[in-house]
């Protein structure tokens, strides 16, 4: 508007939006963390301060990082993943002293606090954040590697289910890798080293793939022999399934697959395909597994019994806590988050709806459709079909993660324990998810580049690209 | 790419629109129901995690909240439990019951008389806490009534009323239980001991002195006393036959007095009731009928639940019947039924120049800083008789104290008025002792009605007095010397 005597105006970074939004994001946790101190023993937390600092000097490492090197990227991206990563710190908080005290309650030992190991791997992933974005200053460097990513992704996703139930098991799910007393999950992993491998494949193949076979009911169906891919995936899916006893990690990598296969073909009919083949796979498991039987009878019954033994007792306590909640929750601190099993990591959600209600459940589940929504605006504004692929990957399977763990704890749907994306406790899914904003910046970076100027007005031939 | 790029996002809008919607069904509009379903620990957690309001007696708790350390914050710990059972009862997991019931609200502070206060609560996000609930019990008269009962080695109940305004100043009830394990956390120490309470013969949660009736047996005789003044037809030197047997009509049946005693063969009615003569009042009942008697019952509050504010039972005068069980009503056999509280008010109706006044046990309604709220206002129930009638009935029921069956009641120095009773119950079985009176008779402080059952001898109507008087006699004494 400005631009009367600058024919092309200069596309503005917005960096300080980012700061001021960064800012006001750490307060944001930082006001929680201090609601927090005062329900429970009416004095602001002691390490408030400390906690505040941490939070903010870590970010502020990432901002600066963004700013040398992805300088037109979204300015909204980072304040809102460090808006969710300040709240899960403070979730935690919480929980660890909830967890404490029901502990001393029944003379059991006390467990060890998470929120400082929380803290620790905030740490690590702005690290690897940080470390994606200055190595990586071209995304397209990606496609180059994309069969690299796909061996590495099959890698990580088959070894826990190769290794020894004894290193990979945890609670009847083998999705783990335990050295030590250090574990990781390799799926989460795993899950950014497919879609970059997808995109590269499809970008590849989406000629072939979108090729029309016959017509049927008005749908263009594929060749029968491009139906290789998404079988192949359809089985790997299946194979996580049983293996590895992972309902949420089956249906997101499959989920992933089929919505990024649409979109590189403009088939309609790979979605439908997707579908029947979800659909059949989810009907032969559930007759086939018992677990997946079991989770389908929670899910569709799961009053059967309300006492501690019973298999819906989770999920019926996470919906105590979050009717608990109601419309404005009871305040952080007041509620009865530790009544819900595992509420620190797969129903972190519960702890969320009962503390800060239906209010503070929307806000944040806003906060994730705004992250994915300015994933999907990269997507469509990016040139490359590498980078509008990748970008619709990563920002899709953020949602889809997002519906099958928070539709999963208010029995929207059956329940398959994923983690709640920067929310949970859990290295592995939080390094995971900083490196997924990390690429979704990366191309939002170049998808709101200026174009290269040419440098002779006469001529356009000649363009130089850095 | 675009068009199924933009097709994937309005995908995307439609789960989190899904998720939208889920959560406003769970947390607005199921969450009521979910947070009432049954096997919901929250909300029993939650009662518990509130500061409960004390129950004060005479300015000291006799029910109140201590913290704990598990995981329900306040434990309820009743003092002296089975002397205030009856009116405290009790607060378990699985429910309330006596005042812990009646007032919740006040004790558990959502009560809307505290609002203003909680108001504040809200705000600082604090859990708030509860009022407490001062009784009209007089510590003394409930500790008189409760000992004497208990040294009677029988089954009974004592209720107390302040006659000019209703308060009740003692209701005890024997044999009583303990409230306390009833309150633990430890659902199987509290149906441990539940279990035992109800497999109990002697039923200790019962609150005889306000949820069972008795036949009244002779103390009935003031209500048809009262009518019969009350009719007009009748003075307290009327002379009245009084046969040693009077032979019930369309009936083989005759009725005797106690013991097979003679009233004489005529007497004035004042003086039947100082002996308390059956044959005399079965005479009158049937002289006055029925319907008067009923009318007469029904203004001292028969026939009618009070609320205090636990509800008490219904007290049955009988209808539609024939002259031989009208007799029998009038000396208050046959069907007839009273609580010991209603009893209580026919004696304080008395004292009161005529005007039974609503019991009540709550005298005030204190904010957790313990200002008052509320306070118990003395209310009119009905007039019972004129004041002239009310009169006639405390000389002659200060004649059976005096001269009469209830000497056992006398208090040096105070004029006490009261009648005995001893009522048949069951074949075979001692008849219930009763005793119901006032005092000082001249500016009465307190009525009371004593019940012990089976405590009376079928020989002597004497003996009901001489069971159940001395523990009126205490109790009054006791709410005089305060």
């Amino acid at each position: 508007m400005s631009a009367v005597t600058d024919p092309v105006p200069a596309p503005r970074r917005r960096r300080g939006v980012e700061l001021a939004m960064l800012v006001f994001a750490v307060l944001i946790a930082m006001a929680a963390y201090a609601s927090v101190g005062l329900a429970l023993d009416n004095v602001l937390p002691p390490r408030m301060l400390a906690y505040g600092l941490g939070l903010g000097a870590l970010v502020t490492v990432a901002h600066i990082v963004v700013r040398r090197t992805a300088p037109y990227a979204d300015p909204l991206l980072v304040p809102l993943i460090t808006m969710l990563n300040g709240l899960g710190l403070v979730l935690i908080y919480r929980l660890d002293i909830a967890e404490a005290a029901a502990a001393r309650q029944s003379g059991d030992p006390v467990p060890s606090p998470d929120a400082t190991g929380q803290l620790l791997w905030t740490a690590l992933g702005v690290a690897i954040f940080v470390g994606v974005l200055l190595l990586l200053r071209d995304h397209r460097t990606l496609q180059r590697y994309t069969y690299t990513a796909g061996a590495a992704g099959l890698v990580l996703l088959a070894l826990p289910g190769l290794l020894p139930a004894s290193i990979s098991e945890v609670n009847g799910a083998k999705l783990w890798i335990r050295i030590g007393g250090f574990s990781i999950q390799p799926g989460e992993f795993a899950k950014l080293a497919l879609m970059i491998f997808f995109a590269g494949y499809l970008v590849t193949k989406r000629d072939v793939l979108s090729l029309a076979g016959r017509r049927v009911l008005l749908i263009d169906l594929p060749r029968a022999r491009d139906l290789g891919p998404v079988l192949v995936a359809w089985a790997v899916s299946l194979g996580i399934l049983v293996f590895e006893r992972d309902l949420g990690t089956s249906l997101l990598f499959f989920g992933i697959f089929v919505a990024m296969l649409y979109i590189a073909t403009e088939r309609t009919s790979w979605l439908l395909i997707g579908l029947g083949l979800f659909l059949s796979g989810a009907f032969l498991a559930s007759r086939l597994f018992s677990h997946v039987q079991e989770r389908l009878d929670i899910w569709l019954h799961p009053w059967a019994g309300d006492n501690p033994t019973n298999d819906a007792y989770q999920l019926v306590q996470g919906l105590y806590g979050l009717a608990q909640g109601g419309l404005l929750g009871t305040g952080l601190g007041q509620g009865r988050p530790e009544m819900v099993p595992f509420a620190k990591t797969d129903f972190i959600i519960a702890t969320l709806g009962e503390e800060l209600g239906l209010t503070g459940l929307v806000a944040v589940l806003l906060v994730y459709a705004l992250v994915v929504e300015r994933g999907l605006r990269a997507a469509l504004a990016a040139r490359d079909p590498f980078a509008k692929l990748l970008a619709a990957g990563l920002a899709f399977a953020l949602a889809l993660q997002v519906f099958i763990v928070v539709g999963g704890v208010t029995r929207l749907i059956p329940l398959t324990g994923l983690t709640t994306p920067f929310l949970s406790y859990g290295g592995s899914s939080l390094l995971a998810n900083w490196a997924l904003v990390a690429l979704l910046l990366r191309v939002s970076d170049s998808v709101r580049r200026p174009a290269p100027q040419p440098i002779q007005d006469e001529g356009m031939t000649q363009v130089v690209s850095r | 790419m675009n068009k199924p790029l933009r097709r994937i996002a309005v995908a995307c809008l439609v789960l989190f629109g899904l998720l939208f919607v889920n959560a406003n069904y769970i947390q607005g509009v199921k969450a009521e129901e979910l947070r009432n379903r049954p096997g919901n620990a929250r909300i029993l957690i939650q009662q518990y995690e509130r500061h409960r309001g004390p129950i004060l007696v005479d300015r000291r708790p006799v029910a109140s909240s201590k913290e704990t350390r598990d995981q329900l914050k306040y434990l309820r710990v009743y003092r002296n439990g089975g002397l205030y059972a009856p009116a405290t009862g009790y607060y378990s997991l699985y429910g309330a019951t006596g005042i812990e019931r009646a007032e919740n609200e006040v004790l558990n502070g959502t009560d809307a008389r505290l609002f203003v206060r909680r108001v504040v609560d809200l705000i600082t996000g604090k859990q708030p806490k509860g009022g407490a609930v001062e009784l009209t019990l007089n510590d003394d008269a409930q500790r008189a009534a409760y000992e004497g009962l208990r040294e009677s080695g029988k089954a009974g109940a004592v209720v107390a009323l302040d006659p000019r305004t209703g308060a009740i100043l003692a209701m005890a009830s024997v044999p009583s239980y303990n409230p306390n394990p009833l309150a633990s956390h430890n659902s199987k120490e509290i149906q441990r001991y539940y279990d035992r309470l109800e497999a109990d013969p002697s039923k200790p949660m019962l609150n005889r002195a306000l949820q069972n009736t008795y036949p009244p047996g002779s103390t009935f005789k003031v209500v048809t006393a009262a009518a019969a003044l009350s009719s007009g037809g009748y003075k307290p030197s009327s002379q009245i036959p009084a046969p040693d047997s009077l032979p019930l009509p369309q009936s083989t049946h005759a009725i005797q007095n106690f013991g097979g005693s003679s009233c004489g063969g005529q007497t004035t009615l004042a003086q039947a009731l100082q002996i308390s003569c059956n044959t005399a009042f079965a005479d009158l009942g049937m002289e006055v009928g029925e319907d008067a008697l009923r009318a007469q019952a029904e203004k001292f509050g028969l026939d009618s639940q009070v609320e205090v504010p636990m509800q008490s039972a219904q007290s049955v005068f009988p209808s539609g019947m024939d002259q031989a069980q009208t007799a029998l009503s009038a000396i208050g056999q046959y069907d007839v039924r009273i609580t010991p509280l209603q009893a209580a008010m026919v004696a304080a109706g008395v004292a009161n120049d005529g005007v039974v006044m609503k019991p009540y046990l709550v005298n005030e309604v204190k904010a957790p800083d313990l200002s008052t709220v509320e306070r118990g206002q003395p209310e009119d129930y009905e007039r019972a008789v004129s004041p002239e009638v009310a009169g006639q009935l405390t000389e002659m029921m200060k004649s059976v104290v005096a001269a009469g069956t209830g000497t056992s009641a006398q208090i040096p120095g105070v004029e006490v008025a009261g009648k005995t009773g001893t009522a048949q119950h069951a074949p075979g079985e001692p008849p219930h002792a009763w005793f119901t009176g006032f005092a000082p008779a001249g500016d009465p402080e307190v009525a009371v009605a004593v019940v012990v059952e089976s405590g009376g001898n079928m020989g002597s109507e004497a003996t009901g007095g001489q069971v159940a008087a001395p523990i009126a006699k205490a109790v009054m004494e006791a709410v005089m010397a305060t």
